[in-house]
């Protein structure tokens, strides 16, 4: 089976969830991203964000967190039914990434992933090239990140 | 001037800011795709000698968030950034693998002051990220948001 037959173009998939809590917030921050927002409450609130905020890329590295832990379940529920699941291979990068509103300490982002396009790739007979849309959203439903990623396939 | 913090009046078009450079070893590779993205290729040497990554290669946000630290430290930590509302496009050229030692440049393309956010201005730059062969394996475009010195002297 391929992305295209498992997936509906235009159809979003739920992947799952990612509690931002101060210290995780820290933690990225000190290793990837130190700047005040991300790593000192007291100083964040002077910040044009007005408090502690996670990194971009922490909520970027949280999506691909929680896919490739649904990907995963995906593929056992998929062979357990006796169907070949998609060979998913890396990723040559992604385009218009926003960061549409902080995500502060404590809030949870609830992660998803829709199928825009797929197709063989003429120079690389036997792989094809997805384009998906990842989202993460608030428990209100309001957006905090999204972005256009490819994804190589095997055939 | 060196010990001045960047405002957005620095960042001129053309200016230069160089990144890294900056070691990765298999244990941080490890380490951060244990925590975000644990597939094969990214968390054992002999998974990833078999893809087509060609060795125990670093996530693509692992590469990214590493790409993040050198221009913390490069120009960033020493500003008044306000943050990014996001990236234009990533692309990871090649894969980063364990060993590899990482430099590169951001470069300003264009700055302007903000009509709707006053005492703000946002600063496009394209990113280049090399491997230790002079490869590119991260090629970026982004804006960023930086406090004007001009307004930063008035509220002082």
């Amino acid at each position: 089976m391929i992305m295209a037959e498992r997936y509906a173009s235009g159809e979003k998939t739920e992947i799952g969830s990612y509690l931002f809590t101060a210290e995780r917030i820290v933690h990225f921050a000190e290793r990837f991203d130190p700047q005040r927002f991300h790593l000192d409450a007291e100083a964040a609130k002077s910040s044009l964000f007005g408090g502690l905020c996670a990194s971009g890329w922490h909520t970027c590295a949280a999506w691909m967190k929680t896919f490739v832990a649904y990907w995963s379940a995906e593929c056992a529920r998929l062979a357990s039914e006796g169907i070949k699941p998609p060979k998913l291979g890396p990723s040559p990068g992604f385009t218009k990434l926003q960061w549409l509103r902080p995500v502060f300490a404590d809030e949870e982002v609830t992660y998803s992933v829709t199928l825009l396009s797929s197709r063989p790739l003429v120079s690389r007979p036997g792989r094809r090239l997805n384009t998906i849309f990842c989202e993460g959203v608030l428990a209100d439903g309001t957006p905090v990140v999204r972005f256009e990623s490819t994804v190589i396939e095997f055939e | 001037m060196s010990d001045q913090k960047l405002a957005f009046e620095d960042f001129q078009p053309g200016r230069r800011f160089a990144l890294g450079p900056r070691a990765v070893t298999a244990e941080e590779i490890i380490e951060f795709a244990r925590e975000f993205d644990p597939q094969p290729m990214h968390v054992d040497e002999a998974a990833g000698r078999a893809s087509i990554l060609g060795g125990l290669a670093a996530s693509g946000w692992h590469t990214s968030a590493l790409f993040m630290r050198m221009m913390a430290e490069s120009f960033l930590v020493n500003s008044f950034s306000q943050g990014a509302p996001g990236v234009d496009f990533m692309e990871w050229r090649k894969p980063v693998l364990a060993g590899d030692t990482l430099s590169g440049h951001s470069t300003v393309i264009e700055s302007r002051a903000l009509r709707s956010r006053p005492g703000i201005g946002m600063v496009k730059f394209c990113h280049e990220v090399e491997n230790q062969k002079g490869e590119l394996v991260c090629l970026s475009a982004n804006s960023i948001m930086f406090a004007l010195r001009d307004m930063l002297e008035k509220t002082a």
